[in-house]
């Protein structure tokens, strides 16, 4: 491996420029088109493609996820044993692969040999596997899976990656290189086919024709609503402006969602290609890329991406010598979910409160200051490259009659493997979460998926079979969402789920619309009135409790009739759908006090198995209302009156002598 | 406002501002932000310089800076704990972690404990869905977390408090 | 044009108009909250939804277009739950106190739950909680009251530009304050009272003087002595059902001497001495190089704007007094000295359409050692207050005429009320004061009107005395910029605070409808021309005053009671 190269991987290096000139790239690119592209080049991009290495590489999942399981100090492991044995090898520090639930995710690529995955490679095990795979052993226990490697020795008894039941079943088309490349090395992206669209579509379509080329493609805004992206393109490419501008939507607010992040992470000049050209179908010389700033790592490497497609002519003045200038700024989000609205974001980035405006007129025509301005979210736009490339009638054989391509989903939950799956349109929900998710973990019995967060809503057990589809899934009153995938189980309360989303709402709401600012949060209080004990409520609770749910599918539709924007029009949902679902659940609530999952605090009560009990004084300890008594070594006792439902004592516990109790039992048994 | 000027503060101050010649008012949240990262917080006097600055009225900029969740108008505690209530941590039992905390420090959500060590801070989702549920303190995660889990953490972090006073 | 149906009924109306305008023009009115014509739509309120066939939702008709072929429901069952449903949420967020509220009986928020019928409380919970704010000498707010429909910021931000109040927070808990949410008195705003006026609840009033007033009435040991506006007259009928610009200026007289005012005074007469003053000064300025040009300095609300946002201009203001203090300075010492009684036993009141007026009367330019030259300013709509508490019948009461000697007034100190007066009235004295002869046409067209920035150029003898009227401080400032940036045609500049000027003042009678401002102004130039003495300097009882007291406009005397000089403010802009 040149030294050159070594320099742009990444691991630590200055700003990781590019290998090539503008000039080369140019040259290249259309060298590349008639197929003459020159041996000694192509022996560099098979490098940088590592499809085979020079001397052991090794690959950790740095994506957010895996340094949250430990990745950094894995990595500090990594590099003490190599320095310990005095070792070379390469690191690279690569995005997350999706599969959230095996980090620390670590990658051995030996030479000769392909690249193989391990799971929860933590600080204390990583020499022990180091040990092993330099030494030609792959130990089964650790093991994800091997990549495919023409004319390499590939590891016997070791399956492959793909055929991991978490992978098989997926289509991994935006995530194709998440997890696998650099993303902090623009030549890895370009070595593995990046850039070249962008080149193409420069020297060879008009900007009209692009749009017409997504139309056709039948690619969908990924970002909640599904507005068809080529045709607001068009809009855009219509409108009259001496200026246009490009937004792309990285404020992924949704509580459960992470694709835009690990897309970020994982590939970022896929979003910037898709940006540009976008940029040059539309006509907009700026774009912006609004992001959260609770996304630290995804800044960074974005950031280091505009850099180095700066340097190598691809954002700026004349990109590729085609006379097309389009730059990239990069906006934090400050903390507003609202923000991820259209009109919210625009006032955001123009330095103003963001409260969203009535439509029209749209953004299209009139968008972030007073100019044409797309707005379409990371995903979307990392669809661009490879459907301009594939062609759009090979993207639009992929997925459902009215949903193109595929779709990427956090999966998350009560699930046995969580992370980020792409599945082509029209898969089931149910193999979602029973073969890539691995079923419902602890023998507990699914109850329903919550797709699309807040606007979103719950599918139950039986409609699992529906496919992803933006219209099937509104039949059943969920929505495709950005794509968050709540998993819950038998011990998740419908009712304390619906509670936890009006809670986000009513906070979230900008304030500005009076259904919305006032309606949210009426629902909310109804909801907790519901889930409130009823040991000290007065006659006047009682009939508030009542009155409040003879109203509260009223004022939840005219919520979603009469508000601004898509935050309001939404916000009921996650009730109404909970309440269509799972009106068993309310009423238990309602009319017998009683949470049948035994979530809700206030309608239960625990109580010590005088068995089990050995007086160990822990859970006493913990209780925080001094509720439980008892002599050391003796059983101990809950005062029943003093036990506000926590549940520190369950946790305590050690014996499992701690009991749930409802006050639904008291009642039974006095009646 | 001179004197203020004359300050080391003043100028790290002018020093942002100058970051952003001729600005409109888009610049303003970027402003802020730089703002707060330098000085951990957003003071009356910093928000009257941007005004003159970008030529904004004060209250525009008190109203941006309180209808974002990121901006502060107090310093932050040395930890600062945030606690992620996105619906994966919820459904995994978020709300139990936050009130172990609250318990254990006796603090509210966007408070600061008196001895200026803990600021406790409820997040809508810091994207670790995976790791459900979640903390963070400074920027490290404490993943999966449970009311021992908890406890072992605070524990740990008093201890570092007290050993470098 | 495009052709819709509202309400099944066919019809057309013009393109790009808005389903509310649309309905409007058919003699349908959609309610809202948040709307107001000049101001940008904001779609805040949703009480104006309205069902358009096609579309998912409800769709708001404020800022809407109409589109070919529209079908539109402006009442459907659909929409009158959404606002019922909405004004009920509205009131489980509200105190609920109408009896006590100030607006009792005037608030928009009360009649559209009258409309449409809300007769429970259908939506219990959590109200917010919010201190009222009475740290501003002008303007009240209670944010319990505020349904947040946003017209206040718009209008401070849109109107007036100074923008002292803008939301805050978020979601729930959002309301609208100043900068840190510190007392209104601390913050750029300018105690205009624009906000008041466009406020549909109790959220927003002025600050209340009656009861220090009702105090002085019943103190046997105070001369109370009142002085009325030019405007008030115009406007206080709007209060008692008449039509807007109806002259109540007799029955208001007797009206004030049935409460108990020992002497009622016409600040039109020290309108006419502000014209003296102001003239000679102008001409004084012109005649010896002055600074140019000069600025009037009878709007307070203008006066606190130029010592935050234009301190570079304080010498272009007129060392003049406002009327206001003008009447109160010379009653206090020329009226105190010649009737015998100590200043400090006279309790001076103003009624002022005007709730900057409070503020003035209460600057340390305008305090003596032991009293102040004015003591109480009323609002039109407090004065119409003590009427009706008094139990007084406009229509029944017999005219009456002002005291003298501060009640006889010219027309050019009546049409101080209207934009563009102080500039006609002075032009009169003006032209008077240069060339000894007065106009041949007394009217000044070019200055009259609701435009917000008039210009004229007057030749008087061999100058061409170029002159502009600006009201709304938007209109000033851009004006006031152009000078800034080098513009030196103009000699003399009337700037009112108000939109239109003191008829549409912040102390008025509420209402923002145009056409009732417009017979406002149409009466007071109807006053105008149905008299004879229409030049400040033919009043007789100034030309006495300055024989028995001042001497002559500019004399030492004058400076010290009449005059005063105005330095740069500190506030968070």
């Amino acid at each position: 491996m040149t030294s050159k190269t070594a320099g742009a991987c990444g691991c630590g290096c200055a700003n990781g420029s590019s290998v090539f000139t503008p000039e080369e790239l140019t040259a290249w690119f259309a060298a590349s088109e008639s197929g003459k592209l020159e041996q000694g080049l192509c022996e560099k991009l098979s490098l940088l493609r590592r499809e085979d290495v020079l001397k052991p590489t090794i690959y950790l999942g740095m994506g957010t996820c895996g340094l949250g399981a430990g990745a950094g100090k894995t990595l500090k492991a990594v590099r003490a044993w190599l320095d310990a044995g005095k070792l070379d090898a390469d690191i690279i520090e690569v995005g997350c692969i999706g599969l959230c639930s095996a980090e620390p995710i670590m990658d051995i690529q030996l030479p000769g040999r392909p690249r193989v995955s391990f799971t929860k490679v933590t600080e204390q095990e990583a020499p022990n596997l180091l040990e092993a795979v330099f030494e030609g052993k792959v130990p089964e226990a650790a093991v994800l899976g091997q990549f495919n490697g023409a004319g390499l020795t590939p590891w016997s008894d070791t399956p492959l990656l793909k055929e991991h039941p978490f992978f098989a079943p997926q289509t991994r088309f935006v995530l194709a290189q998440c997890g696998e490349i650099d993303p902090s090395s623009m030549d890895e992206y370009i070595a593995h086919g990046g850039y070249r669209t962008l080149a193409r579509a420069l020297a060879e379509m008009s900007p009209e024709a692009i749009c017409a080329a997504v139309e056709q493609s039948g690619l969908r805004g990924r970002g909640g609503g599904g507005f068809p992206a080529g045709r607001k393109w068009k809009f855009a490419r219509a409108a009259e402006g001496d200026q246009k501008y490009l937004i792309c939507n990285a404020d992924e607010g949704d509580p459960g969602a992470f694709m835009d992040r690990a897309v970020i992470e994982g590939a970022p000049h896929r979003l910037v290609e898709g940006m540009i050209i976008a940029g040059y179908a539309i006509g907009a010389t700026k774009g912006y890329v609004y992001i959260r700033a609770e996304y630290p790592l995804a800044i960074e490497r974005l950031k280091k991406a505009f850099a180095q497609a700066r340097a190598a002519g691809l954002l700026g003045d004349n990109i590729l010598g085609s006379g097309f200038h389009f730059d990239i700024v990069l906006k934090m989000g400050a903390g507003a979910f609202v923000c991820g609205e259209e009109t919210a974001l625009i006032h955001s980035v123009e330095g103003k409160r963001g409260m969203p405006r009535p439509r029209p007129p749209f953004p299209a025509v009139r968008g972030a200051f007073g100019k044409p301005t797309v707005i379409n979210n990371v995903e979307t736009l990392a669809n661009v490259p490879p459907i301009l490339a594939m062609g759009p009638e090979k993207f639009a054989a992929m997925g459902t009659s009215n949903s193109k391509g595929t779709k990427v989903f956090a999966l998350s939950g009560k699930v046995a493997r969580t992370g980020l799956v792409e599945v082509a349109m029209g898969t089931s929900i149910r193999s979602i979460i029973f073969d890539i998710g691995g079923g419902i973990p602890n023998g507990r019995r699914f109850k329903a998926v919550q797709m699309g967060g807040p606007s979103g809503g719950c599918i139950p057990e039986q409609h699992l079979d529906i496919e992803v589809d933006y219209d099937s899934l509104k039949t059943v009153g969920a929505i495709m969402g950005s794509g968050g995938m709540v998993v819950m189980d038998e011990d998740t309360c419908m009712v304390d789920v619906a509670k936890f989303f009006m809670d986000f709402v009513q906070r979230e709401s900008c304030g500005k619309c009076i259904p919305c600012r006032e309606g949210t949060r009426r629902i909310l209080e109804i909801l907790q009135r519901i889930t409130r004990g009823y040991r000290n409520e007065t006659q006047e609770a009682t009939l508030e409790r009542f009155q409040g749910i003879m109203y509260m599918e009223r004022l939840a539709k005219v919520i979603k009739d009469t508000s601004l924007c898509g935050l309001g029009q939404t916000a009921p949902n996650p009730v109404l759908s909970t309440l269509r679902w799972f009106r068993d659940e309310y009423e238990a609530h309602i009319y017998e006090r009683r949470c049948p999952a035994g979530v809700c605090q206030e309608l239960r009560y625990f109580t010590i198995d005088q068995e089990k009990c050995i007086g160990c004084t822990l859970c006493a300890k913990r209780c925080p209302t001094g509720a439980i008594v008892g002599e050391a070594k003796q059983a101990h006792y809950i005062l029943v009156d003093k036990c506000i439902g926590c549940g520190s004592c369950v946790t305590a516990c050690r014996v499992d002598a701690v009991q749930l109790r409802q006050f639904e039992d008291e009642l039974t048994t006095v009646q | 406002m001179a004197t203020a000027m004359q300050t080391a503060e003043g100028r790290d101050l002018q020093e942002i501002l100058e970051r952003y010649p001729n600005a409109g008012r888009d610049a303003l949240i970027p402003i802020l932000q730089d703002l707060q990262d330098v000085f951990g917080y957003l003071s009356r006097d910093m928000i009257a310089r941007v005004g003159a600055h970008l030529h904004l009225p004060v209250s525009k900029i008190y109203g941006v800076a309180t209808f974002y969740n990121q901006f502060r108008f107090a310093a932050l505690g040395k930890y600062h704990i945030q606690v992620c209530r996105g619906t994966a941590c919820h459904v995994k039992g978020s709300a139990g972690v936050l009130d172990d905390i609250r318990r254990l420090l006796t603090l509210e959500p966007g408070e600061t404990s008196r001895d200026g060590l803990f600021s406790l801070e409820v997040v809508a989702c810091i994207g670790a869905c995976g790791l459900a549920p979640v903390i963070r303190v400074n920027d490290e995660f404490y993943a999966e977390m449970t009311t021992s889990k908890i406890e072992r953490v605070f524990k740990t972090l008093k201890k570092e408090a007290e050993s470098h006073d | 044009m495009v052709n819709i149906v509202i309400d099944n009924k066919p019809c057309e109306v013009p393109a790009g108009s808005t389903i509310y305008e649309a309905a409007r023009s058919v003699g349908i009115t959609i309610p809202t909250l948040c709307h107001m014509e000049g101001l940008t739509p904001t779609g805040a309120c949703r009480i104006c939804v309205v069902e358009v066939e096609g579309a998912p939702g409800l769709v708001p008709s404020c800022s809407f277009p109409v589109s070919e072929g529209m079908k539109i429901t402006t009442h459907s069952p659909r929409v009158l739950l959404a606002r019922k449903t909405i004004v009920e949420l509205l009131l489980a967020n509200h105190p609920d106190d109408c009896l006590y509220c100030i607006r009792n009986n005037d608030c928009r928020l009360q009649d559209l739950a009258a409309d449409l019928g809300v007769r429970r409380r259908r939506y219990t919970g959590a109200r917010n909680r919010f201190k009222v704010d009475v740290s501003s000498p002008s303007v009240i707010r209670d944010p319990e009251k505020c349904i947040l429909c946003g017209k206040c910021v718009r209008v401070c931000e849109e109107v007036q530009q100074v923008s002292a109040i803008d939301f805050i927070g978020r979601g729930s808990s959002t309301h609208i304050g100043t900068a840190f949410d510190e007392g209104l008195n601390l913050s750029s705003c300018i105690n205009c009272g624009q906000c008041i006026l466009v406020c549909p609840t109790g959220a927003l009033h002025e600050h209340d003087h009656l009861k220090e007033v009702v105090n002085a009435l019943n103190d046997p040991e105070r001369m109370v002595v009142v002085q009325h506006a030019p405007s008030v007259s115009v406007t206080i009928g709007e209060e008692f059902g008449l039509a807007p610009g109806t002259d109540c200026d007799g029955i208001m007289v007797a009206a004030l001497r049935r409460l108990g005012f020992d002497r009622v005074f016409d600040t039109s007469f020290s309108a006419d001495l502000t014209i003296m003053e102001e003239g000679s000064e102008l001409v004084h300025r012109i005649q010896n190089g002055g600074k140019l040009p000069m600025l009037t300095s009878c709007s307070p609300g203008w006066i606190k704007f130029a010592e935050q946002y234009y301190p570079d201009f304080l010498d272009n203001i007129s060392s003049c007094k406002s009327p206001q203090q003008m009447m109160g300075a010379i009653i206090k010492s020329y009226f105190a000295e010649k009737t015998g009684i100590d200043p400090d036993k006279i309790y001076s009141v103003s009624i002022m359409p005007c709730t900057a007026k409070k503020f003035e009367a209460g600057r340390k330019e305008m305090l003596h050692e032991s009293y102040a030259d004015v003591d109480a300013v009323l609002t039109t709509r407090e004065l119409a207050r003590l009427i009706r508490m008094r139990g007084l019948d406009m229509k029944a009461l017999e005219p009456e005429g002002a005291d003298t000697p501060f009640g006889e007034r010219t027309t050019a100190g009546k049409i101080f009320g209207a934009s563009g007066g102080v500039m006609e009235a002075a032009l009169r004295s003006a032209y008077f004061l240069i060339t000894g002869k007065n106009l041949d046409n007394l009217e000044v067209k070019a200055v009259r009107g609701l435009e917000g920035c008039k210009e004229a150029h007057v030749k008087i003898g061999e100058l061409e005395l170029g002159v502009a009227v600006a009201s709304g401080l938007k209109n000033a400032a851009a004006l006031l910029d152009q000078v800034r940036n080098g513009r030196s045609d103009l000699h003399f500049i009337e700037i009112m605070t108000c939109p239109g000027g003191c008829i549409a003042g912040g102390g008025q009678p509420l209402s923002t409808d145009l056409n009732a401002i417009t017979q406002r102004m149409q009466s007071l130039y109807a006053i105008d021309a149905g008299e004879t003495v229409r030049a400040s300097h033919e009043n007789e009882s100034i030309k006495r005053l300055y024989e028995e007291y001042l001497g002559s406009p500019l004399s030492k005397k004058s400076h010290h009671l009449l005059h005063t000089h105005y330095s740069s403010r500190e506030v968070m802009l």
